[in-house]
């Protein structure tokens, strides 16, 4: 199961011989601390940072561990590809470890692009400090004239710790110092690397290869504590375009339409059983069977589409100005619960600022789309091309209340 | 199990008809709360189980059953319920390796074409050697075979004809020979007017099983939009033969999914709105 917080086991506290009492503080839960995770409020899940903190809020605090988060990309591949690499970026910072495959760019050119934290209180890990020359008088530039008890607090922590803040921020315009990336552990699948000969091997040789790094680094839950736990963070890009040699997205009735969709499934069966989460991308604006993108929908745990307005007429819509496009979200998982934590509101718009990634509810949108899908709803019935999505009519008196 | 649910469709854990083909469905919504309202329903009626679990893990299952008061892994030891982990199983079979003595269930994912007689194979022998054999020590009631779900099946490469026969042979097994009950959930995507017929792999499917059910319980969304205190409406539908004819009633309820269950109300009567 997506890993619940108290089922993984945690090595035992030692206690200590001197203790002079059999007193012996109890902890509160069996809670193991992995850097990088939180336990959900609403039903204990461990939670992971997708590197995007208004998406974060979308899904309910965070992607639980051993999920698998849908991204349709937009048609340019732009956000789709930025959140990913928001979203590896972060694993990076958390330091835990990375698996990325693609098909149409090698992964190293994927992980040298990713965005350069904004830290405070990370600390990069700076090459040893040329000595001073004794000649310059270091105390006077030092010595703190007001502030004078914080002088002898460290100013930087010296090693790259491990930071206790979930969710970061990243300055797009920067990419990642080398240092820190190299600091964590990435294992790359290109697909050009493993030839196949037939179309399904593609799907099942990233699954092989997978598996192999799930077994070998010890993710498994159910491998023995040897070492501290870690979490195994999956980045596959654009899944089921013609590069990972699938005709999804060529013909209207693929030969193996089955090929992405049990892949999902042995995904969603490792990631159950690991201490992993995954984001998969898949470029749905190409794929016409809207059914089987149900079913690659259903397959997946957390789902979330991308509607970029660049190149659309939307892009010079005053209304919509102050945004890059539209987020629908499509699935929210209900994970060893009943319930699922549904969104408040289902008209979200997205904005690429340098320094952060922020999705709104926005009252144009909301109201723009009230509007056109209307006409869009009727004007589906007379076409024989379907929407990319089928929109939903908001009700407009709940929403108002709902302000 | 929810009681509410309870009432609506006439059972209790001590008083349920047999032979019956109940069929789950949505479209696009999320009908899964209700396989663990049976679920929970059929434990307690110290029924034999056989739960399919094709999608979620065990411990899923395990969690909210919890909530609702049962104890999957005590109905497991006890002998109680059987349970096919699809996940897990399917691992050895997607991934082969050479020391390899997994349950062949989830052998069709080797070649979906072939169909799914080995789950069926898997289903009757489960069925059938509870039969005989050693006495059990404890006397279980009817058999209950559910299955959550077929749609995935659909996903995963076999045919709509092989899981409609699939459902057919199960049906045959448990509900005729075995006067036990079967219960299937089938999920749905496109609208109702699908206008190519290409498509529609999960609309025939969920045709041809309607046709075989004798209760449906049918979830959608509102038709209104969406709503935060109303998650959708289900729609009960009894097929029971009786005399001659085909008695067919129909009633529409709106739910709402809480933690530890679910309530279900008359359309309009949602306490967020009176």
């Amino acid at each position: 199961m997506a890993a619940p917080v108290s089922t993984v086991g945690k090595p035992s506290t030692e206690r200590s011989p001197f203790n002079t009492t059999s007193f012996q503080k109890k902890t509160r839960t069996k809670l193991i601390s992995i850097p990088g995770t939180r336990p959900s409020v609403q039903n204990g899940q461990l939670l992971v940072s997708t590197g995007v903190t208004s998406l974060d809020y979308l899904l309910g605090g965070g992607l639980a561990v051993g999920t698998v988060l849908l991204i349709e990309e937009d048609r340019y591949d732009s956000y789709s590809r930025m959140i990913l690499k928001y979203f590896l970026a972060e694993g990076v910072v958390c330091r835990h470890e990375l698996f990325v495959a693609a098909a149409q760019d090698n992964p190293d050119d994927i992980l040298q692009e990713l965005p350069a934290p904004i830290l405070d209180d990370v600390a990069i890990h700076k090459p040893v400090e040329q000595p001073r020359l004794s000649c310059e008088p270091q105390d006077s530039l030092d010595a703190m004239k007001i502030a004078w008890r914080y002088q002898n607090l460290p100013k930087v922590q010296s090693a790259l710790a491990s930071s206790s803040r979930f969710g970061h921020y990243y300055d797009v315009s920067k990419t990642m110092e080398p240092e820190i990336r190299q600091a964590a552990k990435c294992h790359c699948f290109y697909l050009p690397e493993h030839p196949t000969h037939t179309m399904l091997e593609s799907y099942s040789a990233l699954l092989k290869s997978l598996q192999e790094v799930i077994n070998r680094e010890g993710f498994d839950v159910a491998a023995p504590m040897t070492k501290s736990r870690n979490i195994l963070r999956i980045g596959l890009h654009s899944l089921g375009s013609a590069l990972w040699g699938d005709d999804l997205s060529c013909h209207d009735n693929p030969r193996n339409g089955h090929a992405l969709t049990t892949f999902l499934y042995g995904l969603r069966a490792l990631l159950r059983s690991s201490l992993s989460v995954a984001v998969v991308t898949v470029p749905s604006h190409l794929i016409q069977d809207r059914a089987l993108m149900g079913s690659i929908t259903r397959l997946c745990d957390n789902a979330i589409a991308l509607e970029s307005f660049k190149g659309s007429e939307r892009e010079t819509n005053p209304l919509y100005k102050d945004y890059h496009g539209l987020l629908h979200v499509r699935q929210v998982p209900h994970l060893n619960c009943l319930a699922s934590k549904l969104p408040d509101h289902k008209d979200l718009a997205f904005k690429l600022k340098r320094k952060q990634f922020t999705i709104e509810v926005s009252c144009q949108v909301a109201v723009h789309s009230f509007i056109f899908n209307r006409r869009d709803l009727l004007r589906k019935r007379s076409s024989r091309q379907q929407p990319h999505f089928i929109p939903e009519p908001i009700n407009a008196l709940e929403w108002q209340y709902d302000q | 199990m929810f009681t509410e649910l309870n009432s609506i469709l006439n059972t209790t854990p001590d008083s349920f008809t047999q032979g019956d083909f109940i069929l789950l469905s949505d479209r696009q919504s999320d009908a899964s709360f209700l396989i663990h309202h049976f679920l929970s329903l059929y434990l307690r009626a110290r029924c034999k189980v056989w739960f399919l679990g094709l999608v979620q893990s065990f411990n899923h299952y395990s969690a909210i059953s919890q909530r609702l008061g049962v104890s999957l892994t005590q109905a497991k030891e006890k002998g109680q319920l059987v349970f096919l982990e699809g996940l897990n199983e399917s691992l050895s079979v997607l991934i082969p390796r050479e020391a390899d003595t997994g349950s062949e269930a989830m052998g069709f994912l080797r070649d979906p074409a072939v169909g799914l007689k080995s789950l069926y194979e898997f289903v009757r022998t489960s069925a059938t050697s509870s039969g005989g054999g050693e006495p059990e020590p404890e006397e279980w009631g009817p058999p209950v075979l559910l299955v959550d779900d077929l749609s995935v099946l659909l996903s995963l490469g076999a045919s709509v004809g092989a899981v409609l026969d699939f459902s057919h042979y199960c049906r045959a097994t448990v509900c005729s020979q075995l006067q036990g009950n079967v219960v299937m959930l089938a999920r749905c995507d496109g609208e109702e007017e699908e206008e190519d017929g290409d498509d529609g792999g999960s609309e025939r499917l969920l045709r041809g099983l309607t046709h075989q059910c004798s209760l449906t319980l049918h979830v959608q969304g509102l038709p209104t939009g969406y709503c935060r205190d109303i998650h959708g409406q289900v729609e009960v539908c009894w097929r029971r033969r009786r005399g001659d004819g085909r008695c067919t009633q129909k009633k529409l309820f709106q739910y709402k999914v809480h933690d530890k269950g679910a309530s279900f109300f008359a359309p309009g009567t949602s306490s967020a709105v009176l």
